[in-house]
């Protein structure tokens, strides 16, 4: 007796599981803008004392190649460049630390290879005076399984100061014809 | 006894392949959504009183862009943006079309996935509307 009540409460468990499961509903709200986003514009935007689109996003083609993007997707007509690459994305502290509490299964789960992908829009500033260039990069990461171990939008102020450094650098080569 | 335990086993089995086959999409629902096409429609579709493509086409990019979103593709040609965003583990798409209404407006169409369902609430993409009308200094006009 005491054995089939069990029986029956692991299956009404399992059940209650599958139906709270069940299908993934759409949350709302996704298509607000949230309260980082003005930070957000600023640290993936700069402006330039040019409105030489051309010569913009040419230069941004050439710092993305320099950077090691190939080139996915474009439409020059609306300042538009989208770019990606792989990259290693193995963490030795990581592996280490997996390797010591989970033995091999866990080290497979590892971040092993990421994609990176980047979307550099180019448009004229308000005042008609300037360009605006704006970056936003995304990374997939991969684990030894080959199963996505995570994805996001990349935040790091360093990335984007390094992105502009080497876009300025080049923009002003472009201006000197070198 | 025993044949109370089998009768939970059986129905334990029936009741999970009830659940789960709901969550099933056979390629014959390629086409299919949920709700009506003109309410769909008339959800996802707003019209701007101006004929600068390029200019609401570069709105609509940052826009996006400000909403999270990182541009995949573009073409000023079919007025067409697409770009994604990733909520948790989820994966937001969303495709904007911009194309001419008239001689004196453009109609923006927007319609967006959410994993692997299609996003078929107004409230959403009124939020869209209203940042794309803040950015765009125009009022979003309801089409019917």
């Amino acid at each position: 007796m005491k054995k089939t009540f069990k029986f029956l409460r692991f299956s009404l468990t399992i059940l209650l599981c599958l139906g709270v499961v069940g299908c993934v509903s759409v949350p709302r709200g996704f298509l607000k803008p949230s309260e980082d986003s003005l930070a957000d514009r600023q640290l993936q935007s700069r402006q330039y004392d040019t409105t030489d689109e051309e010569k913009i996003i040419t230069s941004v083609a050439g710092v993305l190649q320099d950077l090691g993007f190939t080139l996915d997707a474009s439409e020059t007509q609306v300042g538009f460049v989208a770019a990606s690459k792989k990259a290693d994305a193995t963490s030795t502290g990581q592996i280490f630390l997996a390797a010591l509490l989970g033995g091999q299964n866990a080290v497979l789960q590892c971040d092993n290879v990421q994609v990176i992908k980047a979307s550099v829009v180019t448009k004229p500033s308000l005042e008609g005076n300037k360009m605006v260039v704006r970056v936003t990069f995304q990374r997939i990461v991969w684990n030894a399984l080959n199963q996505i171990n995570r994805v996001e939008t990349i935040k790091e102020p360093e990335i984007y100061q390094k992105f502009y450094d080497s876009l300025s650098k080049a923009i002003f080569l472009e201006a000197q014809k070198i | 006894m025993i044949k109370l335990r089998r009768y939970c086993g059986i129905f334990v089995i029936l009741f999970s392949i009830v659940i789960l086959s709901g969550c099933a999409t056979p390629a014959v629902r390629a086409l299919e959504s949920n709700e009506s096409q003109v309410k769909l429609r008339s959800m996802q579709t707003r019209a701007f009183d101006t004929t600068d493509k390029k200019r609401m086409m570069q709105t609509v990019i940052s826009t996006m862009q400000d909403l999270d979103f990182v541009i995949d593709k573009a073409d000023f040609m079919l007025g067409s943006v697409t770009g994604s965003k990733f909520l948790g583990y989820a994966v937001v798409t969303m495709t904007v079309i911009v194309r001419p209404r008239g001689e004196k407006q453009l109609l923006v169409r927007a319609n967006a996935q959410y994993g692997i369902q299609s996003v078929e609430d107004p409230l959403t993409y009124q939020d869209f509307f209203t940042s794309l009308e803040k950015a765009m200094f125009l009022t979003a006009q309801q089409v019917d």
